[in-house]
């Protein structure tokens, strides 16, 4: 089916009739119609309208964020794969690879809450099992509204229910994640999932249309007329209209995604396949398209060949349509019957629907006719990009320009255990253990450090190795300061992985953010990218790859800018690997960093002054970096017996953690926090609850906190000691500042643990 | 006599524990594993049949309820009912009382959520041929992942399970209390695993298989495994001493209940 010459692409009888106005329904904007008549020389049909509407979206095409995302680092020894691929791979020793990647699904979640979670672990799940690699877990980080709002109480427990179902039944642990609660997420909750998959490094297969002839199959789920459009919905703002957009959500089969799996690694490992891709956003069109253009073939498929799931689809719908639990392959031309046979095996349909040719051109057929003919290169490589001017918003100018010298100082001791009672029943800082409880988090006999742990461990196949991961960001932080908040989603993440003892490696991102035609959404755009770039660099931990959401906005407001890092880690030794709550009384507790006198964009503020001004802590990159050689050398070494990060909430409410979290029940301590490393005029709020950077929490056995002392000074880490693990039956006494409160370490437990499944009790109510 | 034991694990599509209790039997245990499919007639003389976790067909119409009409089913509850032992873990228990080799049913969880977490189960008969490597009264520490984990039955049923000392797992607190508060679905009785009158046939919803690999810190449930490679060589030595029986057969009493945990 190889052709030189073009055909005639033939519009279908019945087809709209071209106009501005439809070319406009498709997202398109004028220059952008005037440069593909440009290159394709006619007027496109109706389909090919829908094809390059999909393409050329921001979802597929990333016309706003390509030339930012262009400038972040992608390189080092242990990436095996970057950005372009279903996912990215790295080397993490012994022959083995990791795949993974971040995806969100925020618009199909905001309208349908179950199906949108669902569908968003489904389509990740795929981009990580079609390099060959077998998922081994999932994080999920979430961006609600206020849990008081019975809207977002809906969604934050459909989408847990999405989520975790997706997960439990496909036999994929959710180990970690997060879940922040803000007002400024209410109409537009944010929902990124992430997938790492484990492969021998020899059986890494990608996303490829080789091989002049060789069979292009459709295997899965049959295609329906659900999703249609799903790239563009998700490249557009929502609106009050949006809940009528429901028909846009796919439905999840993760009965189906199991089958697929299993199929799929056994096709990859019997080396059978030359490419295979997940039909995902765009579906038919995405993942035939993008499977050319890596080769630089082209593929000349017919429609009537596949599988369909309702009559009288046309060739628009059949290109556009969403239907979950689908794939591409091309097979190895001697091996299509084979490849027939795993499938059935699986019960699995498979139809070969075309073939692969060497004229860089995507044709689509139906019943012989074609109605689709583009060159695949400027289809894909040549989507327009831009380059806008931002500005920083008037609201954000105003916010961070405030006074904060009246919040540093407290009235009483009994306002300081307040804020710590008020901050750890915040449902951004309390235990998770509502979500997590709803998933499985032991399946695959992985797990060494599940949720509740500053990073996920799970042991690798490779003898010994674990590997460690978190996703973190911070939408506050970002509003405030773009740059700041690009630069601390990584090293918080870092941190968080290199607390466990892992070397950190690689990252995947999620950036959510508003419209990017707002100047003020493009500017916090910019500075995030660049700070996120600026913070990988530094840790040299480059962008494998990631996901692109942007509209995320309602009503006219968009969410708080959020860029959400995952980051991995590995450890040479799992036997070495440090967890993060205290282990036992009489340990010794230290501080590594320094306290400065940063309070502004603190949860403090926010939760309880009801305040989000001020500029956020600063990150100092070369504090970062050394922050973490410290923390992994130390954990090789043996010098800790726990490590937690200090973040939200700072070391009050770190200290907190790591006596509320403990194995066996809580335990007390007793901390002066004056001892703590600080900067010079530290308000005594910035003291207990500052966030400020690159700070964390150890613990050591009696005796031994000389090793800790020693590893700081090798790494320039100011350290020191500041206080002991006490017994179960022990307050939490903190000192600092002038002041000292001491509540019981099991009555803080308890508001921990019970701050969200209070706000989610039957009383409380849950409506749509 | 070879020594040792091959445990036939079935692979129903959506089986997702199966590999879990392959490791369990070969890194935890030191014995063999054979997969058996579930298209598959043949359980190619495996000495002991597990049915694992996972969501077998979906469980889109009821958990259990389809796979019990898969062609090993025939094979396994022939199998089962001529007195060979079989282990159904999870979706394995659901599916052997919807094949009626269990009393009972598995209904949604109290919450009406899927649960995942550790859980205390005392072994309340450590002389069943799943229990003999535990002690009466152990205590452990096993993680239970399901949305339908609720055991019901009829009362006349539940009075005989504990009558004839059908009841092996029961949840139960860090005291090893059998209360409410430790029961994590609602099941009656806090039952978590029961077994046949013949005593061949163990079902519970915690998976062993998860507790069973020391490099995980935990391997309470590795007894579970033990126990049946016991049972499995004396019913061995037995066959050997005399005629073959069809299908290995159950020891009666307890061997030295070698307690895993306390």
């Amino acid at each position: 089916m190889t052709r030189t010459s073009l055909e005639r692409v033939e519009t279908r009888p019945g087809d709209p009739v071209m106009s501005a106005a439809l070319v406009a329904e498709h997202g398109l904007s004028p220059e952008e119609w005037e440069q593909i008549l440009g290159f394709m020389g006619r007027e496109p049909t109706f389909t090919e309208l829908g094809v390059f509407s999909a393409m050329w979206s921001e979802h597929c095409g990333y016309k706003n964020s390509r030339p930012l995302l262009r400038t972040l680092p992608t390189e080092s020894a242990a990436v095996v794969q970057g950005p372009g691929e279903n996912a990215g791979v790295i080397d993490v020793g012994g022959g083995w690879g990791v795949a993974f990647k971040i995806e969100s699904h925020n618009h199909p979640s905001a309208v349908e809450p179950y199906q949108g979670a669902a569908t968003g672990s489904g389509g990740i799940l795929r981009d990580v099992f079609t390099m060959g690699a077998r998922p081994i877990a999932i994080f999920d980080s979430l961006h609600f509204g206020s849990l008081d709002s019975p809207q977002s109480r809906y969604l934050f427990d459909g989408v847990v229910r999405g989520v975790g179902d997706y997960g439990n039944c496909v036999g994929v642990p959710t180990v970690g994640g997060e879940a922040i609660f803000d007002p400024a997420y209410e109409r537009n909750p944010l929902i990124n999932v992430m997938c790492i998959g484990v492969l021998p490094l020899e059986r890494l297969i990608r996303g490829e249309a080789e091989g002049v002839g060789n069979p292009v199959m459709a295997v899965g789920a049959r295609t329906g007329r659900d999703g249609i459009h799903g790239a563009t919905f998700a490249s557009e703002e929502l609106d009050e209209e949006a809940v009528d957009s429901r028909p846009q959500v796919q439905v999840g089969d993760p009965f189906t995604e199991k089958l697929l799996l299993e199929a799929s690694l056994e096709l990859i490992e019997r080396d059978l396949l030359v490419g295979i891709q997940d039909m995902g956003a765009a579906g038919l069109t995405s993942s035939g398209t993008e499977m050319a253009a890596r080769s630089g073939s082209g593929i000349d498929i017919d429609v009537a060949y596949l599988p369909v799931r309702e009559e009288g689809m046309t060739p628009y719908e059949m290109l556009l349509s969403e239907s979950q639990e689908r794939m591409l392959l091309v097979a190895k031309p001697e091996h299509e019957e084979a490849v027939r046979e795993v499938l059935e095996r699986w019960d699995l349909q498979a139809a070969t629907i075309g073939r692969v040719t060497d004229d860089g051109m995507f044709r689509v057929r139906e019943d012989g006719v074609v109605r689709v003919e583009i060159p695949v290169k400027p289809l894909v490589d040549d989507c327009p990009t831009y380059v806008r001017e931002g500005v920083m918003s008037p609201a954000t100018a105003e916010a961070r320009a405030a006074d904060l010298e009246a919040y540093g100082a407290f009235g009483s001791d009994e306002e300081v255990a307040t804020a710590l009672r008020t901050l750890l029943d915040s449902p951004s800082i309390a235990s998770r253990r509502w979500i997590h409880e709803q998933y499985d988090t032991t399946v695959q006999t992985n797990t060494l450090e599940g949720p509740g742990s500053d990073a996920a461990v799970l042991r690798l196949p490779a003898e010994g190795r674990a590997l460690a991961a978190s996703t973190d960001g911070n939408g506050r932080h970002t509003w405030l300061d773009p740059r700041t908040g690009g630069r601390a989603a990584v090293a918080e993440a870092a941190r968080n992985v290199a607390c466990s003892g892992a070397r950190p490696l690689a990252v995947t991102n999620c950036l959510n953010f508003g419209s990017p035609l707002r100047p003020e959404v493009y500017f916090q755009l910019a500075g995030a990218v660049e700070g996120m770039g600026e913070a990988c660099r530094a840790l040299r931990t480059p962008v494998t790859g990631g996901n692109v959401s942007l509209y995320n906005e309602t009503g006219g407001q968009p969410v708080y800018p959020t860029p959400v890092i995952g980051m991995l880690g590995v450890i040479e030794d799992l036997e070495r690997r440090v967890p993060s709550a205290f282990r036992r009384a009489g340990d010794e507790i230290w501080i590594a960093g320094t306290t400065r006198d940063e309070i502004g964009g603190s949860e403090y503020l926010a939760a309880c002054h009801g305040l989000v001004a001020g500029l956020p802590p600063a990150l100092n990159l070369e504090e970062a970096a050394a922050l973490v050689d410290f923390l992994v050398e130390g954990a090789a070494d043996g010098a800790f017996a726990s490590a937690h990060d200090a973040s939200d909430g700072g070391l009050a409410v770190a200290l907190a953690e790591c006596a509320v979290r403990a194995d066996g029940g809580p335990l007390g301590c007793t901390v002066d926090l004056d001892a703590a490393p600080a900067g010079a005029n530290v308000s005594a709020a910035a003291r207990w609850f500052g966030e400020s950077h690159s700070r964390v929490v150890l613990t050591c056995r009696p005796g031994e906190g000389e090793r800790i002392a020693a590893h700081g000074r090798r790494h320039g880490v100011p350290v020191a000691r500041v206080g002991v693990v006490d017994g179960p039956d022990s307050p939490c006494r903190l000192t600092g500042a002038g002041h000292a409160i001491a509540p019981p370490a099991a009555e803080l437990a308890r508001i921990y643990e019970e701050a969200i499944p209070r706000r989610m009790s039957e009383e409380a109510g849950i409506t749509s | 006599m070879e020594a040792g034991m091959n445990a036939g694990i079935v692979r129903f599509p959506g089986s997702n524990c199966d590999a879990d209790v392959y490791r369990a039997v070969t890194d935890g245990l030191g014995a063999r594993a054979t997969y058996l499919w579930h298209k598959s007639t043949d359980l190619e003389g495996v000495d002991v049949v597990v049915l694992p976790g996972g969501f077998s067909y979906g469980d889109y119409l009821r958990a259990g309820a389809i796979a019990r009409f898969s062609p090993i089913m025939g094979e396994v509850i022939d199998f089962a009912r001529a007195g060979g032992l079989t282990l159904g873990i999870c979706n394995g228990f659901q599916v052997l009382c919807e094949a009626h080799l269990l009393p009972g049913a598995l209904v949604r969880n109290r919450n009406l959520r899927f649960r995942c977490h550790d859980v205390g189960l005392r072994v309340e008969n450590a002389g069943t041929a799943f229990t003999t490597a535990y002690g009466e009264g152990d205590l452990l520490h096993i993680p239970i992942a399901h949305g339908e984990g609720q055991f019901v039955a009829e009362v006349s049923t539940l009075d005989e399970l504990e009558a004839e000392n059908r009841v092996v797992f029961r949840y139960v607190d860090r005291r090893g209390q059998a209360t409410d508060a430790a029961n994590p679905n609602g099941s009656a009785r806090n039952i978590a695993g029961i077994v046949n009158a013949e005593g061949n046939i163990l079902g519970l919803m915690p998976h062993p298989e998860r507790h069973s690999l020391s490099v995980l810190g935990n391997t309470d449930g590795l007894g579970v495994f033990q126990s049946l490679l016991a049972a499995v060589s004396r019913a061995r030595g037995r066959r050997s001493d005399t005629a073959p029986p069809e299908a290995p057969e159950v020891a009666a009493g307890a061997v030295a209940g070698a307690g895993v945990s306390s």
